[in-house]
């Protein structure tokens, strides 16, 4: 029961965020690249001000998994850095906290690029 | 292809319906819950494995993004976003469907200029503002005293 509702948490918060992204997308011209953008910088916002980490404890992957996560990581990680190297923290922090996610998407990118032929684009 | 006016402007109001906010916005937000859904399944798995929470987490989207990269390879990922829109775009699947999907597509461009530059065409941009942010508030949090 307990393990239900935290899928029901992670689907109702990460559908929300989704659904605010729809919301921009049908209402202001702002383009995919231009909302990815927004959403991560939005993310290391609500990460430092203390509000986004509350919400991954409740809702977990459904908060960390759409694009304000990876902003509120880069946050969590200067600040996590700041405390243990003090101002090098600064230029420390953030790609140390978000390495994992940019190196997947880097090899993962560069090896479907190397396997699969581009498609046609019907 | 011959078409009058009329049939122009039925074929145009036919396709705007399609992109009603109505259907739209519920249709991201359970492909994007459910995207989140089968990512806390792959932490739980990780957890239950005895990983860290942090890294469980990490891990999981890591996943993600390694289906998302199979899923635009095989040309799937772009079929399923037609329908999620935002669904697919927000949730880190749709970070690397933004590598992927011009990695591939300028393959013919060579493996440096090509996969290699245009891997970054809007993943460069997110990683960008998004460390110049994390540094804006490194900074203010460092003149604070907030950490």
């Amino acid at each position: 029961m307990e393990m239900a509702m935290e899928y029901i948490r992670a689907f109702a918060v990460g559908g929300a965020i989704c659904a605010v992204g729809q919301v921009l997308i049908d209402y202001t011209k702002l383009t995919p690249a231009r909302i990815l953008v927004a959403f991560v910088v939005i993310g290391v916002v609500l990460g430092g001000l203390g509000v986004y980490q509350p919400l991954i404890e409740f809702a977990g992957a459904g908060a960390s998994v759409p694009l304000t996560g990876f902003g509120a990581l880069l946050a969590k990680g200067v600040k996590e850095a700041l405390a243990e190297y003090g101002m090098f923290g600064v230029l420390a922090g953030g790609l140390t906290a978000s390495a994992a996610g940019i190196t997947a998407a880097i090899l993962f990118g560069f090896l479907a690029a190397l396997i699969f032929k581009p498609g046609d684009k019907t | 292809m011959n078409m009058t006016n009329k049939d122009y402007s039925n074929l145009a109001d036919r396709e705007s319906a399609k992109s009603k906010s109505y259907i739209n916005i519920p249709a991201a937000f359970v492909s994007g819950g459910l995207i989140c859904v089968i990512g806390q399944a792959f932490m739980n798995g990780y957890l239950a494995l005895g990983v860290e929470k942090d890294v469980a987490s990490s891990a999981a989207s890591c996943t993600l993004v390694f289906l998302s990269a199979l899923l635009t390879g095989f040309g799937v990922y772009d079929d399923i976003a037609k329908h999620a829109g935002a669904g697919t775009l927000v949730p880190i699947t749709g970070f690397a469907n933004s590598v992927v999907s011009p990695a591939l597509e300028f393959k013919s461009e060579g493996m440096i200029l090509g996969v290699g530059a245009k891997m970054f065409v809007i993943a460069g941009p997110v990683i960008v503002y998004g460390v110049l942010a994390s540094v804006a508030y490194g900074l203010i949090a460092f003149g604070l005293g907030l950490y």
